[in-house]
């Protein structure tokens, strides 16, 4: 277990949009602004908010895939094309698929705790529609045991996810399942419709469910389990956020109210090369979960949010078994239920997750701890749910691959 | 050569896999020859990577005389099996599941191309389809042009081929009575574009083998497409409708211009069957999209076999004459006819005596005078997605009737007219049934609704 041996917090977050389908920017045959427009719109506004790139130390940043959707590696090198300031500074890419992001925040807390820095720009990002879907997905196969690419789905991580789906309708039923699986898509696009950066920000579909209920899953022309809202979307996008010490803190000038603080996180992998031991549970979640919350010194019962990493809402029903508040087979009623609604016992994904917010992958894990330092310190606009006093903590879980990297971490107000 | 008379019939109990390995589309490179090669190709194809068929061959003769044509028909075959292979990449990833070395979707959808490609001979000569068992004829609506051209490959071909031709107006029996084919031919009449119209007309004669109907039914389901069959009067069904419906739009707009300009008529006909008919486009639009040069033509082809009846329109010829003729560009784009067009909106009318073109905009008083629709709501778009299209339209016609405009008058005419059409095509026989006809506007035309329905009573 990673026990914290100082203070550490997070403070200026900064999402871009996620751009995709269903923005009313987004044109699939129309030139749309690369990388470098992302890395630089969301890293200059957290530069600003924290008194400029002179009270930076380090640099990171979590990209999985550039090299192919961008044919572009070496991502570390564009933090001086953000702020000139940045030059010759340290700055390093880390990747881990779509927990890209969330290696990059325990990069930094790493940094932190090293002592070699005491303001780590932390950044998340991807840009994905440089190309059709179909060959996305050969992409964001890379995910996965390339020893398994042949055999797998042509698209292959929605057919990871429906073999899962699958393996859970025929143990809990498929009715059941689907219930709740369609909640969590009502839910998520509910909540980002609350979120100006939101993909799903524009949806206005009258009736979610109906909609849900009518898209039948078809293996025929996608996956045998899964239809396309159940999926997250193909997006574009960075997020920004400073990860810093008491010291850190001190020197940008943001007053402690203004600051999330990392009470503790978890971080582990599953062996790539194998199947997961049982389909029905993501048990690499519920392991670095568990870990986060123990070092933490908490149960689940004290967070008052959770962003979870619903890349396809099967993910997200599973995750509320993986976390504890659904015991197995539980989690459809659980969501169904409305548990996880912003308004409900354990407000998940208050802009909309991977699904309603959008799934910039190796942008996701730093888009959460944003989410996260904008909910505990008050700075979620219409997004803004209320945080007890009871439950003050909240709790981000990016996953990468098929529950393979996880990174967890516990957060409260500074 | 392997053949003598013993095997005569072994050339009529083919498999339906054995016809297709040897083909020609004739006129390949042209605008309907294209889209039946491409269908063609990825029929061949996707049996070809049958595992029972490994080791056989196939092969596709593009035939055209233009090679230049073929130079282009390349370009478009690679640029479209590239998009339906990228949208068949989950069924293609099956068919490719022995190809250990093709893991990536992009390797397979490469693969893909390459083995469809691979099937295509390109040729400028006709030599190539002396092998063939199947022949797809597209080249231009010319009777005795297709009968020479059938000829002369069936003097040479020792493999008794059938003969597809995808005329749209030339009575099957008399190509195979002067061609002398012995009832292997079949009217497969393609709507244009091939590769995204759903409708084929199929036309058989009492001597059309049985078998080659069969293989027609077996290749445009596996084409997904919609038959409907007709009978061997030139024209067919869709023609059968189109020319007289255009002709009907000719006549009404050259009556109109006793009490305007011709162009103010031209004007006032392809609004009405465009706004009031509720059609995809207007009827003069949908002449130039065909081309005046092909219409003009196909009622040519039609006239000699109609008895009593003129399918004749001088104004046609006289723009012909002048050079106006519609039609695409090579590039897809509108050629302007007797509209203008400007990224394939129409936005002027010809004046027919002087070849100039009077803006749309110079015409805001026609609109007037045709009045207002009995409902602005009801456009074409609109109405092919609800559901109570009758009841919709009953009320709609049903307040066209008792409005006292000039566009309410020329629309319920129209629609009688249309109605009308439709059903001589049923009692001339051409047509099976009423249900055949409305397919053939609703598929191939793409209409809102059949001509043969009750509104304008």
């Amino acid at each position: 277990m990673t026990k914290l041996n100082k203070k550490i917090y997070m403070v200026a977050g900064y999402n871009t949009i996620s751009m995709g389908t269903g923005r009313s920017e987004f044109h699939p045959k129309k030139p749309r602004p690369g990388l470098e427009h992302y890395v630089k719109e969301s890293g200059q506004k957290t530069l600003e908010m924290i008194g400029g790139a002179d009270n930076v130390d380090e640099c990171v940043v979590g990209n999985f895939m550039a090299a192919r959707f961008n044919k572009q590696a070496h991502i570390g090198g564009f933090f001086p094309m953000i702020d000139e300031k940045l030059q010759y500074k340290p700055a390093m890419r880390v990747e881990g698929a779509c927990a890209s992001g969330g290696l990059a925040l325990v990069s930094a807390i790493k940094s932190i705790m090293a002592g070699t820095a005491e303001v780590v720009l932390t950044m998340g990002v991807e840009v994905q529609n440089t190309m059709k879907a179909i060959y996305g997905a050969d992409v964001l196969a890379g995910a996965g045991w390339y020893g398994k690419r042949k055999d797998g789905h042509a698209f292959f991580f929605p057919g990871q996810f429906s073999d899962r789906a699958g393996s859970y309708y025929e143990k809990y039923g498929y009715d059941y399942a689907r219930e709740g699986m369609g909640r969590w898509f009502r839910n998520a696009v509910e909540n980002a419709r609350l979120c100006p950066t939101a993909q799903e920000y524009e949806n206005k579909v009258p009736d979610l469910d109906a909609l849900y209920k009518k898209l039948k899953p078809n293996g025929a022309g996608f996956v045998d389990n899964l239809n396309v809202l159940d999926c997250s979307k193909v997006s574009d996008g960075a997020s920004t956020i400073a990860v810093v010490s008491e010291e850190g803190l001190k020197r940008i000038g943001i007053p402690m109210e203004q600051a999330i603080e990392v009470v503790a996180f978890g971080h582990k992998v599953r062996n790539i090369t194998e199947d997961p031991p049982d389909p029905t549970e993501l048990t690499c979640i519920k392991a670095t979960a568990k870990e986060a919350l123990d070092s933490a010194g908490i149960t689940i019962n004290e967070l008052g949010t959770v962003e979870t990493h619903d890349c396809f809402s099967i993910a997200g029903v599973l995750g509320t078994e993986a976390l504890g508040f659904a015991k197995p087979g539980e989690g459809p009623k659980f969501v169904a239920e409305g548990n996880t609604a912003r308004d409900g016992m354990i407000p998940m994904n208050t802009t909309g997750g991977l699904i309603g917010w959008g799934h910039p992958t190796g942008g996701t894990g730093v888009h959460m701890a944003v989410t996260m330092w904008e909910q505990l310190t008050g700075n979620a606009g219409d997004a803004q749910i209320e945080i007890k006093d009871k439950k003050p903590y909240g709790l981000t879980i990016n996953m990468g691959g098929d529950d393979v990297t996880v990174v967890a971490i516990v957060y409260k107000k500074g | 050569m392997d053949l003598n008379i013993n095997n005569y019939t072994n050339y009529h109990t083919m498999t339906y896999e054995e016809r297709l390995q040897n083909v020609t589309v004739l006129g390949a490179a042209g605008k309907m020859g294209s889209g039946i090669l491409l269908l063609t190709a990825i029929e061949m194809a996707d049996l070809m990577l049958k595992p029972e068929n490994k080791g056989k061959t196939f092969v596709l003769n593009a035939m055209d005389l233009s090679n230049e044509g073929l130079a282009g028909l390349m370009q478009y075959l690679r640029s479209q099996v590239l998009k339906i292979a990228e949208k068949k990449s989950v069924t293609l990833r099956k068919m490719y599941h022995d190809r250990r070395d093709l893991i990536e979707n992009s390797d397979i959808i490469e693969q893909y191309i390459l083995d469809v490609l691979s099937i295509v001979r390109p040729t400028s000569r006709i030599e190539a389809a002396y092998e063939s068992s199947l022949i797809f004829e597209a080249v231009s609506e010319n009777k005795d042009l297709k009968v020479k051209i059938f000829k002369e490959i069936d003097d040479n071909n020792n493999h008794e081929p059938w003969f597809f031709t995808n005329t749209s107006s030339v009575p099957i029996n008399i190509l195979d009575r002067e061609a002398n084919l012995g009832g292997r031919v079949i009217g497969f009449h393609f709507y244009n574009p091939p590769a995204i119209q759903k409708l084929v007309e199929l036309i058989w004669t009492d001597q059309t083998l049985p078998e080659a109907k069969e293989f027609a039914y077996e290749y445009a389901k596996n084409l997904r497409k919609v038959v409907v069959p007709s009978n061997d009067y030139a024209g067919f069904i869709g023609n059968g409708h189109f020319m007289r419906d255009a002709l009907h739009a000719i006549t009404e707009a050259e009556k109109l211009s006793s009490e305007m300009s011709m162009p103010e008529a031209i004007y006032t006909m392809n609004k009405v069957s465009q706004d009031f008919l509720v059609r995809p486009m207007g009827i003069f639009q949908l002449i130039d999209y065909v081309g005046i040069d092909v219409v003009r033509f196909i009622m040519g082809v039609m006239n000699p076999f109609l008895d009593d009846e003129n399918l004749h329109s001088p104004l046609l010829d006289k723009l012909f004459d002048n050079g106006v003729k519609g039609g695409q560009n090579s590039d897809g784009s509108q050629k302007d006819g007797f509209l203008k067009y400007e990224r394939g909106r129409p936005l002027a009318v010809i004046n027919p005596e002087t070849k100039e073109y009077i803006g749309f905009e110079a015409l805001a008083h026609i609109d007037e005078k045709l009045g207002a629709s009995p409902d602005p709501g009801i456009v074409w778009k609109k109405l092919v997605r609800i559901k109570n299209k009758e009841e919709v339209l009953q009320k709609f016609y049903g307040d066209m009737k008792a409005f006292d405009t000039l566009g309410a008058r020329l629309a319920i005419e129209y629609g009688r007219r249309s109605n009308a059409i439709g059903k001589a095509l049923v009692a001339d026989n051409v047509a099976h049934k009423d249900e055949d006809v409305n397919t053939v506007l609703l598929t191939g035309f793409f209409h809102a609704y059949g001509p043969i329905n009750n509104y304008f009573d």
